[in-house]
């Protein structure tokens, strides 16, 4: 049995606050789900299926549902792999409507963690097998994602000034965008002078800090039919997780490039096929090691793919992150997968910025990443086409 | 800049394989080996992950490896480099190399096992230095 076909995105909301001083999370969620119920043209009465991630305050969907005021649910979901998790709320809720489960499915991220203060590692916990091994040497995400990158250059020759390209594309499509953090043009010498932070990654390798979120709302084809938005619908998921292996560590793939062939072979597309693609962009070498793992190049070729500009919208040829991604826009609750699946539904349905738009935009890729990219991580992948 | 030997944090040890810091303690790099697959296996755990049979002992290594990859902070409060170790005899550890100038570091670089402190009389946790 596969979900092709069987579920559509039908509402979408992305909060524009970045530094959320005076909200509070539970307020994000509720504009988000609001403004995602609008944008699909549905009532919350009709909300029977939720889809939230581990961090949402008050026991998973608990809190929530009371705050919203949701009475008819009857199917839930807490899947949370990081940021990884949104590709897959969207693959679980279509799956949960191809079963008759539900019918109209709302997955919510939020939070804020840059007015709280708080860095992207989780609070220790020493209930988590692996930390007594970790902690004392201070892994962290970034140098777990540095450890990738410094293996990339020496495998395969990958240079920062390759790197740089993935964040100059980035703010090529965040000048475009409001509501994005940082909105001024870099050149690829402006990243490579950042501060080193962690070998071989500077400060402009990393993404931003942001509170907010998003919200999507997934919806059987007969409902779809009723709606007025451009039908956005389900075509192909895959998810997959790679860890250390009891120390079998190999650092030159990850797991994208399962959760991919999974997603690819469902959907019965292949990477050349697609228009448009939402890579989670934590740093400039998460993109670069999933692009290589979906098969979009040849591994160990992406750091030539990324250059010369060839994820910018107009320019290259496979235009990445048009909504400025998480390097220049927003990655809300360190958390950057929910961001990567609206802006694939914005440009399917042709409503991303005039400037950054893809014509045409038919098929489009959602990748997220969630986790540590060095160690144990998840992958999700969800390919969208407009019908 | 050469490094000195650190005080890291304290590892909190698990119960079930208490065993690899008392080895630590008397410098010795202990990992976890089954002896119905004969693979090792790190982190260790009380089964093997390999083979899921729970007749386990601990081998000490030589204490051998050579650098898989490696990363500098840079902006720590004092900067460090950690790394994934390759030992002589198959698995890759996390770690730190220390006493090493941090602009020196090379993957496959060899390298030796050394015990540091950790804070709050923690126990000896291992970190490497250049080979001899």
């Amino acid at each position: 049995m596969s979900i092709r076909g069987k579920a559509y995105v039908a509402g979408i909301a992305e909060h524009p606050v970045r530094k959320a001083t005076d909200l509070s999370i539970m307020q994000i969620v509720s504009d988000l789900v609001t403004w995602a119920l609008d944008d699909a043209g549905l009532e919350p009465e009709m909300v029977d299926g939720f889809f939230c991630d581990s961090e949402m305050p008050g026991l998973g969907v608990l809190s929530a549902a009371e705050y919203l005021g949701l009475n008819n649910l009857v199917h839930m979901d807490n899947t949370d792999p990081g940021g990884s998790a949104y590709p897959m709320h969207v693959s679980h809720a279509a799956q949960a409507i191809a079963t008759g489960k539900c019918k109209v499915a709302v997955a919510v991220l939020a939070g804020r963690p840059r007015a709280a203060g708080k860095g992207a590692d989780p609070v220790p916990d020493f209930g988590i097998p692996e930390l007594a091994f970790e902690h004392p040497y201070s892994s962290m995400v970034l140098n777990q994602y540095a450890m990738v990158a410094m293996r990339h250059m020496h495998e395969f020759g990958l240079t920062s000034e390759q790197l740089a390209w993935v964040k100059v594309a980035a703010s090529h499509h965040a000048q475009h965008n409001e509501h994005a953090m940082l909105r001024d043009l870099v050149t690829v010498e402006d990243v490579v002078n950042s501060p080193m932070i962690s070998d071989p990654l500077h400060r402009l390798d990393c993404c931003v800090v942001s509170d907010g979120g998003g919200a999507v709302v997934v919806v059987a084809p007969e409902i779809a039919k009723t709606l007025k938005r451009p039908p956005v619908v389900v075509r192909g998921a895959g998810e997959a997780v790679k860890h250390l292996d009891g120390g079998r560590v190999d650092l030159t793939y990850s797991a994208a490039r399962k959760s991919g062939q999974v997603a690819f072979e469902e959907a019965g597309v292949t990477p050349a096929d697609i228009k448009y693609a939402s890579i989670y962009d934590s740093f400039t070498i998460t993109v670069v090691q999933q692009l290589e793992d979906l098969g979009f190049c040849e591994p160990g070729k992406g750091g030539a793919f990324v250059a010369d500009g060839n994820l910018i919208a107009g320019v290259g040829k496979l235009p990445v992150n048009t909504d400025g991604g998480g390097l220049c826009s927003n990655h809300p609750n360190n958390r950057g997968g929910m961001t990567k699946v609206l802006e694939a539904v914005r440009q399917l349905r042709g409503e991303a910025h005039p400037k950054v738009q893809v014509p045409n935009c038919d098929l489009a890729v959602a990748q997220a990443m969630g986790g540590w990219l060095g160690s144990r991580h998840a992958s999700g992948t969800l390919i969208l086409e407009r019908e | 800049m050469t490094t000195e030997l650190p005080t890291l944090p304290n590892p909190e040890i698990t119960p079930s394989v208490a065993h690899f810091w008392e080895a630590a303690g008397e410098g010795k790099l202990d990992i976890r080996h089954c002896r119905s697959c004969n693979e090792l296996h790190h982190y260790p755990r009380s089964f093997c992950p390999f083979c899921y049979s729970d007749d386990l002992d601990w081998q000490t290594v030589s204490g051998k490896g050579t650098v898989y990859s490696f990363s500098v902070m840079r902006r720590a409060p004092v900067p460090f480099a950690i790394a994934y170790v390759t030992l002589e005899e198959g698995p890759t550890i996390l770690s730190h190399i220390v006493r090493i100038d941090l602009d020196d570091i090379a993957i496959g670089q060899k390298v030796q096992v050394a015990f540091a402190d950790t804070q709050d009389d923690g126990p000896k946790v291992p970190v490497f230095e250049a080979a001899s």
